[in-house]
């Protein structure tokens, strides 16, 4: 139990950083994001990524992606629950999320099984590859309302649950991550634990005791 | 500078330390090149060339789970692991049982290179040029008894210089198995270097088992022990996932891994726009060793 000085601090803490939030202006997210995947990919031609860049790519975009919607998932529990306020960036962080995602299958598909019957042939008969094309997938619909013309044309409520998809791709995604490993591996699971987590605290937050 | 042979000249014959040394690419013809010329037959040449893998490439990608799961963290953790001194238990079915050391073993034999294409289950490959001997050498002085028809390997198992112990990836200690035929055979062999240097560690130091003709996780590194036995000895993958690796696990372009085709590889060193190649029956070695499952049905016993 936080006594009453450290929830003063904290939340003079939280209140600093929303005042400091909000002089970042949201395009510098899409610079960064896409900088960042730019550079990636320099260094995996120039050999900066190690000696087989073609998987060391892949799997640096897959992470990020998985990263990202880790980060995207916690904006409503971290507003919610802490008084953080990631809203202004939730919708860079999801556009972000499907541009590695897109990234990391562009580079799957044509840097790594090369051919689009393989290609083909690996999302039909590979069960992770079928979970990851499924996830990715999921988000397209997410990708292509992610403007403000589209919350308009939709209404509210309409929009919002065409973005609960993000849920299950989430999941998806982090299945995806946990299939393809070799043996019992912990990096998977833990993508796995954060996304169920973040999951979990949207279920019925009323009926459940506040957390801190 | 490639150079091309199709005789069957040595590795050493054809290409001077500083090139390698230098990390320039070597042209090489033909993996069974060192194989066939064991087999008391001239060398032939390969169909396709092959490139031999930099120093680079072989010592800082690689496989070793006991120092972690990416394939940069053997390379950045295998220094902890103390090789000298160095010994190998050697019991079961043996007519002289008992703990030998690395320097024992090696003053009975003979070290020869060997230019072998390595195909990782994951579908990637390499081209090797392995200094080491003839797993049948030690096997035949420790005496095999009439009866033994499996070769048990183990890795060491040192938490404390291992840290990717940690993780139950595996059901530790990392243990293979070769049928007895397949440890007689002159491809298999007992690797103690690489490019004429000491193996480092992350490549399996101070000497590890290399069977060409299946894939990677079969040649076990840092070997501890070896056991003769007349049972099908355990294997770690195998076990782990007898679905998805068997005890063989020859390399098969016609069997898939349950998780992604292994009918092409990708060879390491190619850069971000290398081609895929087409993966080779018994990993090109078919000539050497399809004899040895005359009868079996590969996709039953994969």
């Amino acid at each position: 139990m936080a006594s009453l000085g450290q929830m003063a601090a904290q939340s003079d803490m939280v209140q600093g950083l929303n005042a400091g939030l909000r002089r970042v202006p949201p395009w510098v997210l899409y610079l960064a994001g896409a900088g960042w995947a730019g550079w990636l990919f320099y260094l995996a031609a120039t050999g900066g990524l190690g000696v087989e860049p073609i998987e060391a790519l892949e799997h640096r975009y897959g992470e990020l992606a998985l990263q990202l919607i880790v980060v995207g998932l916690a904006v409503t529990p971290l507003r919610r629950h802490l008084g953080v306020n990631l809203m202004p960036f939730r919708r860079a962080i999801g556009v972000l999320t499907f541009f590695f995602v897109l990234a990391h299958f562009l580079v799957w598909a044509i840097l790594d099984v090369q051919t689009l019957s393989a290609v083909w042939a690996d999302i039909l008969d590979r069960p992770y590859v079928t979970i990851g094309m499924g996830g990715f997938l999921l988000l397209l619909p997410l990708a292509v309302t992610s403007n403000n013309w589209s919350v308009r044309k939709l209404g509210g409520a309409a929009w919002r649950r065409v973005h609960k998809l993000v849920y299950p791709a989430a999941v998806l995604g982090a299945v995806h991550y946990v299939w393809l490993a070799k043996g019992f591996q912990i990096e998977p699971l833990v993508y796995l634990g954060l996304i169920l987590v973040l999951l979990a605290l949207r279920i019925r937050p009323k009926a459940t005791r506040p957390i801190r | 500078m490639a150079r091309r042979y199709t005789s069957d000249l040595t590795w050493d014959d054809v290409t001077p330390k500083a090139l390698f040394l230098n990390r320039r690419q070597i042209m090489a013809g033909g993996g069974a090149l060192a194989a066939s010329g064991m087999l008391g037959r001239a060398a032939h040449a390969q169909e396709n060339d092959l490139q031999l893998n930099s120093w680079e490439e072989i010592t800082t990608y690689n496989n070793y789970y006991e120092f972690g799961t990416r394939k940069n963290d053997p390379v950045e953790n295998a220094h902890m692991l103390t090789t000298q001194p160095w010994s190998i238990e050697i019991d079961g079915m043996v007519d002289n049982p008992g703990t030998y050391s690395l320097e024992d073993i090696l003053s009975e034999v003979e070290i020869e290179e060997r230019i072998y294409r390595l195909r990782c289950v994951e579908a990637w490959s390499m081209v090797v040029p392995w200094n080491g001997f003839e797993l049948a050498d030690l096997l035949t002085r420790v005496g095999v008894q009439d009866g033994a028809r499996y070769v048990a390997f183990q890795t060491a198992n040192r938490p404390e210089e291992m840290p990717g112990l940690r993780v139950p990836v595996l059901d530790w200690p990392y243990r293979e198995g070769l049928r007895l035929d397949e440890a007689m055979h002159p491809l298999t062999i007992m690797a103690t270097g690489i490019y004429g240097e000491p193996i480092p560690n992350q490549n399996g130091a101070p000497i590890r088992l290399v069977v060409p003709w299946k894939y990677g996780f079969k040649s076990i590194k840092s070997i501890v022990r070896i056991t003769l036995t007349d049972e099908q000895p355990y294997a770690s993958w195998n076990a782990s996932q007898p679905r998805e690796y068997g005890f063989y696990s020859n390399v098969n372009p016609n069997v898939d891994h349950p998780r992604w085709s292994q009918a092409t590889e990708r060879r390491v060193g190619g850069g971000l726009f290398a081609r895929r190649i087409p993966t080779l029956m018994f990993n090109g070695y078919e000539e050497e060793v399809a004899s040895l499952y005359e009868g079996m049905d590969l996709a039953e016993y994969f």
